[in-house]
């Protein structure tokens, strides 16, 4: 494909979709650790109440203030869920069953309620997002990249990830040595003055705000596969943290490269006229990568099972 | 002029200066029911202490309550003196082994630069030197040779071993292990008790969380014995004897058992 065809149409798409990948599969690597997996999960439904109180302050269906409102029911959500773990010493699964599922049916109930129900929140676009649309009419071609007036008209979405994306990679890289720690022993970081509550709600709100921008960009199935396919299939991979972190990169970066080209010219390969979803086959890609993984990863037995002395 | 607390003596307030960990009033409780009661205890320096008691007695919860792991209701503690937020470098705890997930992707010697975590800060970099200090941990518990294994291939006694690595690691002057023969081979049991005894000949304190009543007389200079509330505090000969382990087990062990074991 030439540069002509290719940066206008696919270039933008595709980086969007790496970043958001990447984004959501850092944190998840940690999550997964913490058998807090689920969140991803979880936020993708708590942001529905978020959108609908947005739009009725508001009045509009306008990306930022959408976002704010996700962000801001994703933060509650994630308030909420470590409140009811430590006030009821329960594992993390099932206080986030408990939020996600009465935040989620107050999204529906005040949708249904209010006079928003007749405007076009619709439930495709939710899921699946929009990454094909995402489109860089201005770009002629890879010279492009160096016009100032064409890129002035990028696809807001682009840099919105890519921040979103150093944002979580600062926290990570800040934070590692103390997340590591408490990940693994969480009572020992705490005699080592190590503020693991502070640090475990720092880890779920970047995960929080990785999720509500990836969703806003392409749909809550990439975030939820994100959170869990890539950590988990590079969890399978090796022993070592630092490693699964590399791992688990190159798996969401493969997954939205692979997804988005399959998406695109797969079902043409296949006699097809149509393309699919790439949300959709970015997300397939990875659960397969997960399946390859467990099948013949090198690390995928649990070796936490004492062989005698 | 002096002002005291009414409950509280100057020569308490003396003997607290001193101690490597007083507690003082410390209640916990898990929903309603106290784990822990108004406990006090006053720790003595450079010996070894064993904490005992009947299971579900409160033995961990004290010592989580009191290295801030879990949230006491009520109590004071002070480390050398001063409170605990401020003495933090001078702690060194070793958890239970089963209360951590020893499939975590990392490898032996990783384990034991995490104790090294307050010398590094957030951001230091691990030079030539911390790994050589993690190393001679390693080699003090004779596990020199795993440094680069997996921890999950670990047997449990070995895990204690690294956990205990860590914890020389941190290089504290008090050092507190819950529980660090349970399960554990006769070699490790062995290779545990010398280090902890080197560290008592090296003037630091030791506290431990003790299951085995067998081995207390030949192991500890001193016992506290707790049974949701402090039962008796004081030396092996003091405080190890047939009425206080009759209060704190009650019917739980048989009164030949009780004879044999408090025969100082």
């Amino acid at each position: 494909m030439s540069g002509e065809e290719f940066v206008p149409l696919s270039l933008t798409p595709m980086l969007i979709g790496i970043f958001a990948a990447v984004a959501c599969a850092l944190p998840g690597n940690f999550l997964l650790l913490r058998r807090q997996a689920l969140i991803g999960d979880a936020i993708s439904h708590v942001v529905l109440p978020g959108i609908v109180v947005a739009f009725l302050m508001t009045g509009m269906i306008a990306a930022w203030p959408m976002m704010l409102g996700a962000a801001g029911a994703a933060i509650v959500a994630v308030i909420l869920i470590e409140a009811i773990r430590r006030l009821g010493r329960i594992e993390p699964g099932a206080a986030m069953g408990v939020v996600f599922t009465t935040m989620f049916a107050g999204g529906v109930l005040l949708l249904e309620q209010s006079d928003t129900s007749t405007v076009h929140l619709d439930v495709e676009h939710a899921l699946y997002g929009n990454l094909e649309s995402l489109i860089w009419l201005d770009a002629i071609g890879w010279s492009s990249l160096f016009d100032a007036t064409a890129l002035a008209q990028l696809p807001v979405e682009l840099p919105r990830m890519a921040l979103t994306l150093v944002g979580v990679c600062l926290f990570i890289a800040l934070f590692w040595r103390a997340l590591k720690i408490s990940t693994f022993d969480e009572g020992f970081a705490r005699t080592m003055g190590i503020r693991t509550n502070l640090l475990g709600l720092g880890l779920v709100i970047t995960a929080a705000v990785a999720a509500v921008a990836a969703f806003d960009a392409v749909g809550s199935i990439i975030v939820i596969a994100m959170f869990i396919c890539p950590p988990a299939a590079a969890r399978m991979m090796t022993n070592r943290l630092e490693d699964q972190i590399g791992w688990s990169v190159l798996f969401a970066v493969l997954s939205a490269v692979l997804g988005y080209v399959l998406a695109g010219y797969g079902p043409l390969w296949l006699g097809a006229s149509d393309a699919v979803s790439a949300a959709g086959m970015i997300a397939t890609v990875s659960g397969v990568i997960l399946g390859v993984a467990a099948r013949f990863g090198p690390c995928r037995s649990r070796a936490g099972a004492p062989a005698g002395i | 002029m002096t002002v005291t607390l009414a409950n509280i003596s100057a020569e308490e307030e003396a003997c607290i200066a001193k101690s490597p960990l007083s507690i003082r009033g410390l209640t916990v409780t898990y929903g309603e029911k106290p784990a822990v009661f108004s406990v006090d205890m006053t720790v003595q320096p450079g010996q070894m202490t064993a904490i005992i008691g009947p299971n579900g007695a409160g033995k961990s919860t004290m010592l989580k309550a009191a290295l801030g792991i879990v949230p006491p209701v009520s109590g004071r503690v002070q480390v050398f003196g001063r409170p605990l937020e401020e003495q933090r470098a001078r702690i060194a705890y070793v958890p239970q082994r089963a209360s951590v997930d020893w499939d975590f992707p990392t490898r032996v010697i990783d384990v034991v630069l995490m104790g090294l975590y307050r010398e590094l800060g957030l951001l230091g970099r691990i030079g030539r030197s911390h790994r050589a200090k993690a190393m001679d941990c390693l080699e003090r518990v004779g596990m020199g040779d795993f440094a680069e294994r997996q921890i999950g291939q670990l047997s449990g006694g070995q895990q204690q071993r690294v956990f205990l690595a860590r914890a020389l690691a941190q290089g504290a002057d008090l050092y507190l292990l819950d529980e660090p023969f349970a399960g554990v081979d006769a070699a490790t049991e062995k290779a545990i008790i010398s280090v902890l005894k080197s560290l008592r000949e090296a003037g630091k304190t030791v506290v431990v969380v003790h299951h085995d009543l067998a081995t207390v007389v030949e192991y500890f200079d001193n016992v506290f014995l707790i049974n949701t509330r402090r039962v008796a505090e004081g030396t092996v000969a003091e405080a190890f004897t047939e009425a206080t382990l009759q209060a704190a087990y009650g019917g739980r062990l048989a009164t030949t058992q009780i004879d044999k074991l408090a025969r100082v």
